[in-house]
């Protein structure tokens, strides 16, 4: 377990990761668990910005005039990956509201179990 | 018979001794099944609101999971170490050949719209869908509302004219078109410095929610229509469907470029990833204002 002090960036998304799925499993409000559901994704942002980094070293933007070597700047793999994280989950979260928006006005209850006794009343 | 003289019972047992007190003969009480099948469904299992069951189940997976991820992350490299099998040869041609090969000096904007410019484009269209979604489920017709709900949003529209925020139309009429400045700043400039499509979409599509929700609906839609949206949504899209379109189609072999690559490091270079980065900071622009109308009065 010495190894989780050095890893503490990880440690800490995994963590995150975890106390996002409890919010996602326990919480019966729809827009909880959706804030469960960003806690998840702002987990893996954490940990994909922790694997690319690398000690010492820059962002990747090269001045003008110079020529690069790898020794300078940091890993530019998982920057780009986060950029693609944040705009699925934007989307996913952005969609997920509307249905929840839309529930809403059908059943007049934001509670996971009350909308799943109204569906069931109503025989769907 | 006490407890003391049953452990004696049960020593002497265990000795070998000659049991000298006779136990009384055990007779098994009935477990009363049906009481506790109630109890059990009442507290436990019935309503989920009460359910400590579902409560303790929930944070045990849970507490598994971090403990079987905290294993993973013990035995991952070392945080910030230089030897990581991430940083590979990979990333080695990217930033060594980067700037030659696309003509952007920020790495990542050349990776994510040259490299990887089929991964953006993905993206795009996931953003695209997301906000067809949201409208197919939110913009009003006259299928989905109500007579009640529109008295009540012409209610809600009255009072928005009456109300005369002067000092806060003011400062936000200052503040949108530097916000609009800013974000095409940063859209322009994504392949030399921090930034690109995405971020400049964002702040964009933000002064766009400021103006709409410090002047009104109605006078954002003189120069921002639904019709418009779509033309700019659909638009872009196509455009970079185009013009990244015929190096995936050929394989990707890096053809001759129409639009020269210029000096790295000036505005104009770079080759196709500025009118990328501008596609898909329309793109972001629009999406994230169509999701604030959307969501506030169901119509763009």
């Amino acid at each position: 377990m010495t190894n989780l002090m050095t890893n503490h960036y990880e440690a800490a998304a995994v963590i995150l990761f975890g106390i996002g799925f409890m919010n996602l499993l326990l919480s019966r409000n729809l827009i909880k668990k959706f804030i469960g559901l960003n806690i998840m994704d702002t987990a893996v942002y954490l940990f994909l910005a922790a694997k690319g980094f690398i000690a010492g070293r820059a962002a990747p933007i090269i001045a003008q005039g110079t020529t690069a070597t790898v020794e300078q700047f940091i890993n530019p793999v998982p920057s780009g990956l986060v950029l693609t994280g944040i705009v699925v989950s934007v989307s996913v979260t952005a969609f997920s509201l509307a249905l929840v928006q839309r529930l809403y006005k059908h059943y007049g209850s934001l509670d996971l179990d009350e909308i799943m006794q109204k569906a069931k009343k109503e025989g769907h | 018979m006490n407890k003391k003289s049953k452990w004696r019972y049960f020593m002497d047992w265990v000795n070998g001794e000659e049991v000298i007190e006779t136990p009384k003969k055990v007779t098994w009480k009935k477990i009363d099944f049906e009481k506790w099948k109630t109890i059990f469904q009442k507290y436990l299992w019935n309503d989920r609101k009460k359910s400590i069951f579902y409560l303790i189940m929930c944070v045990f997976v849970s507490v598994v999971f971090i403990s079987i991820l905290l294993q993973t992350v013990n035995t991952l490299p070392y945080f910030g170490g230089s030897n990581n099998p991430a940083s590979n040869e990979v990333v080695q041609r990217y930033i060594e050949s980067g700037v030659e090969e696309t003509g952007a000096t920020n790495i990542v904007a050349g990776m994510i719209l040259d490299y990887r410019a089929f991964d953006t484009f993905g993206e795009s269209n996931v953003l695209f869908l997301a906000v067809i979604c949201v409208v197919m489920l939110l913009k009003k017709d006259k299928y989905n509302t109500t007579e009640a709900e529109e008295r009540e949003q012409k209610e809600d529209d009255m009072f928005e004219k009456q109300d005369a925020n002067i000092i806060l139309k003011r400062i936000a009429n200052l503040l949108i078109p530097l916000l609009f400045l800013f974000g095409i700043y940063v859209v322009l400039n994504g392949h030399i410095s921090p930034g690109g499509g995405f971020s400049g979409g964002a702040i964009i599509g933000a002064g766009l929610v400021l103006y709409a929700s410090v002047n009104g609906q109605q006078k954002i839609q003189k120069f921002f229509t639904y019709k418009i949206f779509v033309r700019i949504n659909v638009g872009c899209l196509l455009t970079y469907c185009v013009l990244k379109g015929y190096s995936f189609f050929t394989g990707a072999n890096h053809l001759p470029n129409i639009i020269p690559k210029g000096v790295p490091g000036a505005l104009l270079s770079g080759g196709l990833i500025l009118p990328l980065n501008i596609c898909v900071g329309m793109i972001v622009a629009c999406t994230i204002y169509g999701f604030y109308a959307l969501f506030t009065k169901g119509e763009i």
